[in-house]
């Protein structure tokens, strides 16, 4: 499954570039695909993976070992084969195409991306007890974070219209990985100008040297605390 | 005798339901104890709880004296063997045996099992490609490897083949011997009879009755373990 996950990326990313000469209309296009499949992936795999393996978990909490490390294990050894296939797929081919700032931001947003959705899927795979609520879960959280969300933010952009809101956006930018990922490899592009007012001022923020270190940050929030929780809660769970 | 684990006052709640209520044992070196009860009684619980698989509401557990809720070094000491035993499916044999020994910074002291079930020549073997049976014979195997003062046997030898179920019973009377403790859960009465010492049987999450075999034996005057018990439990 993580060898069809590699092939596909590396498909994906390698036509894009082959049919279109414009490397950075390439990029566009890559994120956009990226944005989608990365965190589904990671997320759906990572907790098909936990629940599958979760007898032999059981078997090793009865070792002398740490549920600490038994979790911490399991999440570098998913986390880097996952990210192997990233690398692979994308990495590769967009250092061999386009090497360029915005490439560079793309492959770093997009491991990011991968390794805060997997933190995730631990987080929903500790939290529930059996596989097809885990999964059911891990799908819903996917659901939430590329569609629901921006469904919401514009909601609440279009009933408060009336107010200054460019501050309240940045902070809701802030509470989703999906979007946090998408909106610094989009300013890299020089094309925020399509994206009006509030564009300007996520250039302002997100483009300055500041706002990438925030936003940086930011996803490794995302990548540290669900992870965290999952510590939490697989101590004190019944195996 | 010198008491190795103590249990007092153990509780477990999964949700509502009460599943240990108020768990009060020892259990000594050198004997077998059998943990005998219907299905549900409580018998899986309480030996996970020991293991710290699952952590207990209430209650105090210790192991060689020291309090073992929430720690993790004690389980050295232990040899566990589950009822079913499940592993990743690309793992060769020789490959989980060494990832054990890595854990637990030990190497195989007692490899009679390991020879006993000829293992040594499926090292290459992944476990997708083993039978129920071999699984078996993997856990049990790796239960012994490291010469725990304790081993801990969940329903022995189910699945296995006769043969090798001789070869446990033979292995399990052998560390015995040598002053280890060994925990039993099962539902066959006549292999409980063969070889152990006390018997401890679970009602409800409660312990019914907690005795040595031939008092056992002698307070209902029967010959057999599963006539005794059918007498014991009519009263």
């Amino acid at each position: 499954m993580l060898l069809a996950y590699t092939l596909l990326l590396m498909a994906i990313s390698l036509t894009i570039f082959m049919s279109d000469p414009d490397v950075t209309k390439g990029l566009v296009s890559i994120t956009t695909v990226i944005l989608i499949i990365v965190p589904l992936v990671s997320i759906v795999y990572a907790t098909t993976y936990y629940f599958n393996a979760a007898e032999f978990t059981e078997m090793l909490v009865s070792q002398p070992i740490s549920r600490r490390s038994i979790l911490l294990g399991k999440f570098i050894g998913m986390s880097s084969s996952i990210l192997a296939a990233f690398i692979i797929g994308v990495c590769i081919p967009v250092c061999l195409f386009a090497f360029s700032a915005t490439g560079i931001t793309l492959m770093i947003s997009g491991c990011l991306l991968t390794l805060s959705f997997v933190s995730l899927a631990f987080l929903t795979s500790t939290i529930t007890r059996d596989k097809a609520k885990g999964i059911g879960l891990a799908l819903m959280l996917w659901f939430y974070f590329s569609i629901i969300f921006d469904g919401l933010v514009l909601l609440f952009l279009y009933s408060f219209a009336d107010y200054p809101l460019e501050k309240a956006m940045i902070v809701l930018t802030a509470l989703n990985p999906i979007d946090l990922a998408r909106i610094l490899i989009l300013l890299q592009l020089d094309i925020s100008a399509l994206m009006g007012y509030t564009g300007a001022l996520y250039q302002q923020f997100f483009g300055s040297g500041s706002g990438i270190v925030f936003s940086l940050l930011m996803q490794m929030v995302w990548i540290i605390v669900p992870l965290l929780f999952a510590l939490r809660i697989f101590k004190k769970k019944d195996l | 005798m010198e008491k190795i684990i103590e249990v007092t006052g153990l509780k477990k709640l999964f949700g509502r339901l009460e599943v240990l209520k108020g768990i009060d044992c020892s259990f000594e070196k050198g004997v077998v104890v059998s943990i005998l009860g219907p299905n549900a009684s409580g018998k899986t619980t309480l030996v996970k709880s020991i293991l710290g698989m699952v952590i207990p509401n209430e209650g105090v557990i210790l192991f060689k004296n020291k309090p073992v809720i929430n720690t993790f070094a004690y389980k050295r000491d232990i040899g566990y063997m589950p009822q079913i035993g499940h592993y990743p499916d690309n793992m060769k044999i020789g490959q989980l045996f060494k990832m054990v020994m890595d854990i637990r910074q030990q190497d195989a002291s007692d490899t009679d099992l390991l020879k006993a079930y000829k293992l040594e020549g499926m090292y290459n073997k992944t476990m997708r490609t083993l039978s129920g049976g071999t699984l078996q014979k993997v856990s049990a195997a790796l239960a012994f490897m490291f010469s725990p003062d304790v081993l801990i046997l969940d329903e022995p030898s189910a699945g296995l083949d006769p043969l090798a179920a001789e070869a446990l019973k033979e292995k399990i009377l052998e560390e015995k011997s040598k002053g280890k403790l060994i925990l039993i859960t099962s539902h066959i009465l006549s292999e409980a009879d063969e070889i152990s010492d006390h018997i401890m049987y679970l009602f409800e999450g409660q312990i019914k009755f907690y005795k040595s075999l031939p008092e056992l034996k002698n307070e209902t005057g029967e010959q057999k373990l599963s006539k005794a018990l059918t007498k014991i439990l009519s009263l």
